[in-house]
């Protein structure tokens, strides 16, 4: 259902993305984990369009979305939460939602998904989504806009960023509830065991290229592998890490 | 004269009123409905009394001590071109009352006059008195004449009494100038909210004057606004601390086009227990907010028109 063709994406001649090429079929839970740095976010901002490529093209449902802009792509079917939500002033939580649902949803409904989510919805149904809220707390808004768009594509950007052990303790179990909530597939970056335990794939991705796919039991040990070794060398040698 | 008299409205009459006042909500509680520089209909209730003032042009408004809960109406409507209307209407609001006030000004011009309403209202409320005020200015009409409002808000509070004022002008008036002026004895409290949005070559300039007089007095003055095309505006805000108080002002200001906006804030303490802050933020629409409404489907245009009617609200 998505498809990468050799994209390409450079700023001040670090190559971001080198050459990524991935197939994504539907219906399909997919982790990507990877250091900081390593072309996550830039990735799934590609996909939905918050950057474009310097080359390479970006296939959905079999056209061509490489050139279509974001509320295009949101309305053939992706959607996107951010890894810090974007705060309003003046928009409330409702109103957020009903924007998501594309159509005037009741509060009730509204109420429903936010329940799913883990809020209580009352209390939060005619807040407005600004700083009085919590990083949590935003984040469950920003699951719950992307649960109602039912989308065939749902991305998540690392949703344990910024988010105390606690909260994310809490959050990880709407991410396990998740295929029940968005239908279709999701894509989400996260370092987080317990995320990519229940993923059916996990990318590892690395210095903007994608290093391996597999289970997450592989890309684990081998992940785990590598960064030993890491340690090893700088312990030994006091050289800079190549791996 | 407890019912709307048909036959002293126009369609244009009533549908300014619908603006200002809301033609329905109208019948609820004392109005006095002003037209064109007279009153043309009033209603009294057993509790809010309303008398013409003899030396000048406007009414009094009496609410007796406390009155639980009553909604006080005094739409202006101006279909005159070339209209220059001035009125002082002042509100007693007795010991412990509760009254929501209703002002508004309507202005509806399609020739090529100035028509101009200037209100001056004054508030005092008794001690424990509690007033929602809400003032709303709405201008139309096709001809080059200006549309031209001038309020002027002087607020008195006793002792542990309160006022929430609510302003609204959303496009359509072309020039204004409005005063606020607040006078707090020991635990009172005022709100005050105003919302504008300009555009074209629109002209909107305010400024607060609020004096924090009495120990555990506290103010919160918020100004959310929109300048559009080559409009312009500038927010003046002074508060001085002259006892134990609080005080928390705020201008927050989206500018759009070639709209220049300017934000000149002013806190005074005058004494060591005063606690005043002031925030200022003018800046075009934050361009995540508008990516966030995109990824949910929206496109760019109607993406700044979600932000701008959430900001306004």
């Amino acid at each position: 259902m998505l498809e990468l063709k050799n994209v390409c994406f450079t700023r001040d001649n670090k190559k971001i993305l080198d050459n990524i090429n991935l197939k994504i079929d539907t219906n399909k839970f997919i982790a990507i984990t990877g250091p900081n740095g390593s072309g996550k976010s830039t990735l799934v901002k590609m996909i939905m369009g918050i950057e474009k490529p310097d080359s390479g093209e970006i296939i959905f449902d079999g056209k061509d979305i490489t050139n279509l802009k974001i509320n295009e792509r949101a309305n053939l079917g992706i959607s996107f939460a951010f890894q810090q939500p974007v705060k309003f002033k003046g928009i409330t939580v409702y109103d957020l939602l009903k924007i998501a649902s594309k159509k005037n949803i009741t509060k009730k409904e509204a109420c429903e998904v936010l329940s799913r989510v883990g809020l209580c919805a009352k209390e939060y149904v005619d807040r407005e989504v600004n700083g009085s809220l919590s990083g949590g707390e935003l984040k469950r808004i920003e699951i719950a806009t992307v649960a109602l768009r039912g989308s065939k594509l749902a991305i998540f950007d690392e949703p344990e960023a910024g988010i105390d052990l606690w909260s994310f303790n809490n959050l990880i179990e709407v991410f396990e509830n998740m295929r029940e909530l968005v239908k279709g597939t999701t894509l989400i970056i996260s370092h987080q065991e317990r995320i990519l335990n229940i993923a059916d794939e996990v990318i590892l991705m690395r210095r903007g290229k994608i290093e391996k796919i597999g289970s997450s039991k592989e890309i684990l040990e081998n992940n785990i592998k590598n960064s030993i070794n890491c340690c090893k060398v700088k312990k030994v040698g006091g050289n800079k890490c190549q791996n | 004269m407890s019912k709307l008299n048909d036959e002293l409205l126009s369609d244009i009459d009533e549908g300014l009123l619908e603006e200002v006042s809301g033609l329905e909500r109208l019948k609820d509680g004392a109005y006095n409905i002003r037209k064109n520089g007279q009153g043309i209909e009033r209603k009294i209730t057993e509790n809010v009394n309303i008398i013409t003032k003899q030396d000048k042009p406007g009414i009094n408004i009496y609410v007796k001590e406390n009155t639980k809960f009553e909604i006080v109406h005094i739409p202006v409507i101006i279909t005159e071109s070339g209209l220059k209307d001035v009125v002082y209407n002042d509100f007693y609001i007795g010991k412990n009352a509760y009254t929501y006030i209703i002002a508004g000004c309507g202005i509806h011009n399609d020739h090529h006059k100035d028509s101009q309403h200037n209100g001056i209202h004054r508030f005092f409320l008794e001690e424990g008195a509690r007033v929602k005020y809400v003032e709303k200015h709405y201008g139309e009409g096709v001809g080059d004449g200006k549309r031209i409002l001038n309020p002027i808000t002087e607020v008195y509070l006793k002792k542990d009494s309160s006022l929430e004022m609510e302003s609204v002008q959303i496009k359509g008036v072309d020039s204004t100038i409005r005063e606020t002026k607040g006078v707090l004895e020991e635990g009172a409290n005022l709100v005050v909210t105003e919302k504008i949005m300009t555009g074209g070559e629109q002209f909107a300039k305010t400024i607060f004057d609020v004096q924090l007089n009495g120990d555990n007095s506290s103010a919160h003055v918020t100004s959310r606004s929109v300048a559009q095309d080559n409009s312009r505006q500038y927010f003046i805000s002074k508060i001085y601390g002259n006892a134990k108080c609080f005080s928390h002002s705020e201008c927050d200001a989206i500018i759009q086009d070639k709209a220049i906006v300017t934000a000149t804030p002013e806190v005074t303490a005058n004494n060591v227990d005063a606690n005043l802050i002031h925030e200022a933020a003018i800046g075009k629409i934050a361009g995540e907010q508008i990516t966030k409404l995109m990824t949910l489907g929206l496109a760019e245009e109607e993406a700044e028109q979600e932000i701008i009617n959430g900001f306004l609200r």
